[in-house]
């Protein structure tokens, strides 16, 4: 095997074992990582949404920024970049978002949930690849939102900066933010461990270029499977892992924040691997990324974290699967306006594609 | 030569492998800016039965692929 695969398998083992030691102390099920929900946690922990169950200050994104950030900076790759279409990152980041809280997880808590046994995943991986094709067809056609040009490194610094902000702010004056009492963002494990886990997390797939969304896409198009051997191994290594500590539970019903709505399990994916395609990577790349100095990346971010926003004060987000006071399974799902939130989202995403495909691509050709 | 420079991953390897589909040439050249665009065709290159040779230029690469 060639030395870069090793890497990334060594980075996808390590994102494993710390997802398992997280659920372990705390966090909530299967959810030892997802970008996606801790980003919204934070959104409400800052106040841009009102749902008190999910308000929380993640450690586990300040760290991965800054694990990336130093590893970046260390191996000389930080690279202060910005100027490609920002504004239509920003909005491709709130549908990603809002596509991953339909499902209720980011790619990588996808894979997580898979390890843990939960069979909505399954078809939440079938609907991340159909994304991932769709997304692939405009690559194909010439698909490109534009070139990022060098820009003074503070730009590229800004999410490095806003994250130990945040986790200095979070540290010397909590008093500051919301917290659940309870719920997803209640559940969690303690800070420091979360903190030095995530800054290994995050160094680890800023130097292996870890991507969920890269390993399928990448084997599709290119028939290159070097970043799936990363997806291959953290499943792997959560899967070992549950079964060892008696973490998997095979089925659909009732699993950890999961429902088994599966049409809208399936399309909110859809929305998630074509929307990550459309912007270069997962939502844990874009951290990485902008970690790594390009302000595209921390505008998708920002724009990820508005998306959150936007899911919980409209009701957009997936209701999990619960048991009432009868001990009752209540099936979860979403609410009319989550799927109308999705639909419109597919319309965006066809709009941004086919306009940086076509019609950019005409103009180009004009100017020649 | 293809100017790849600004485009972030896959985009480099996306425009290198369309060339190769066109036309197949005996060598091609590519500039890239980005650290990961660099192992991306690299790899590409390793992968199609090019050998690949990577020449830093300041804050830059050029990549000569060759059969």
């Amino acid at each position: 095997m060639k030395k870069s695969n090793w890497l990334v398998i060594i980075a996808g083992v390590a994102v494993g074992l710390a997802a398992l030691l997280l659920q372990k102390l705390g966090n909530p099920g299967n959810m030892g990582f997802c970008i996606a929900c801790f980003e919204r946690d934070i959104a409400g922990a800052v106040g841009l949404h009102g749902a008190a169950k999910v308000q929380y200050v993640r450690p586990e994104i300040i760290g991965i920024v800054l694990g990336a950030f130093i590893m970046a900076v260390a191996g000389k790759e930080f690279r202060a970049k910005a100027g490609s279409s920002p504004a239509l990152r920003f909005v491709l980041g709130a549908f990603v978002m809002i596509g991953a809280l339909v499902f209720l997880g980011c790619p990588l808590r996808m894979v997580l949930r898979l390890g843990g046994g939960d069979i909505n995943a399954v078809v939440g991986l079938i609907g991340f690849t159909a994304g991932i094709v769709i997304g692939i067809l405009f690559l194909r056609q010439g698909f490109n939102l534009g070139r990022a040009y060098e820009v003074g490194k503070a730009e590229g610094a800004v999410l490095p900066i806003v994250m130990a902000g945040l986790l200095i702010l979070f540290l010397a004056v909590p008093a500051l933010f919301h917290f659940s009492e309870e719920g997803p963002g209640s559940k969690h494990a303690p800070v420091l461990i979360a903190l030095v886990l995530a800054l290994i997390v995050g160094a680890l797939a800023q130097k292996a270029r870890l991507c969920m969304v890269g390993g399928i896409r990448d084997t599709i198009m290119l028939k290159d499977a070097h970043l799936l051997w990363g997806f291959v191994a953290i499943f792997a290594t959560v899967l070992v892992g549950n079964l060892m500590l008696n973490g998997f539970h095979l089925g659909v019903a009732g699993q950890p924040i999961a429902h088994s709505s599966q049409l809208w399990n399936a399309l909110g994916m859809v929305l998630v691997g074509w929307g990550s395609v459309l912007l270069g990577g997962c939502p844990l790349r874009q951290l990485v990324l902008a970690a790594s100095g390009n302000g595209d990346s921390a505008v998708t971010v920002f724009g990820m974290i508005a998306g959150a926003a936007f899911a919980h004060n409209f009701g957009l987000a997936g209701n999990p699967d619960s048991t009432n006071e009868a001990g009752e399974l209540v099936v979860g799902g979403i609410s009319a306006y989550g799927k109308g939130a999705v639909i419109i989202g597919f319309a965006v995403l066809l709009a941004i594609s086919a306009y940086c495909t076509f019609v950019k691509q005409k103009k180009a050709e004009v100017k020649a | 030569m293809i100017d790849a420079r600004g485009l972030l991953c896959p985009m480099p390897v996306v425009m290198v492998q369309k060339e190769v589909k066109k036309s197949a040439p005996a060598t091609i050249e590519v500039l890239v800016d980005d650290p990961c665009a660099v192992d991306n065709i690299e790899r590409f290159a390793y992968n199609n039965g090019y050998k690949a040779e990577v020449t830093a230029q300041g804050s830059e690469w050029k990549l000569t692929l060759s059969k």
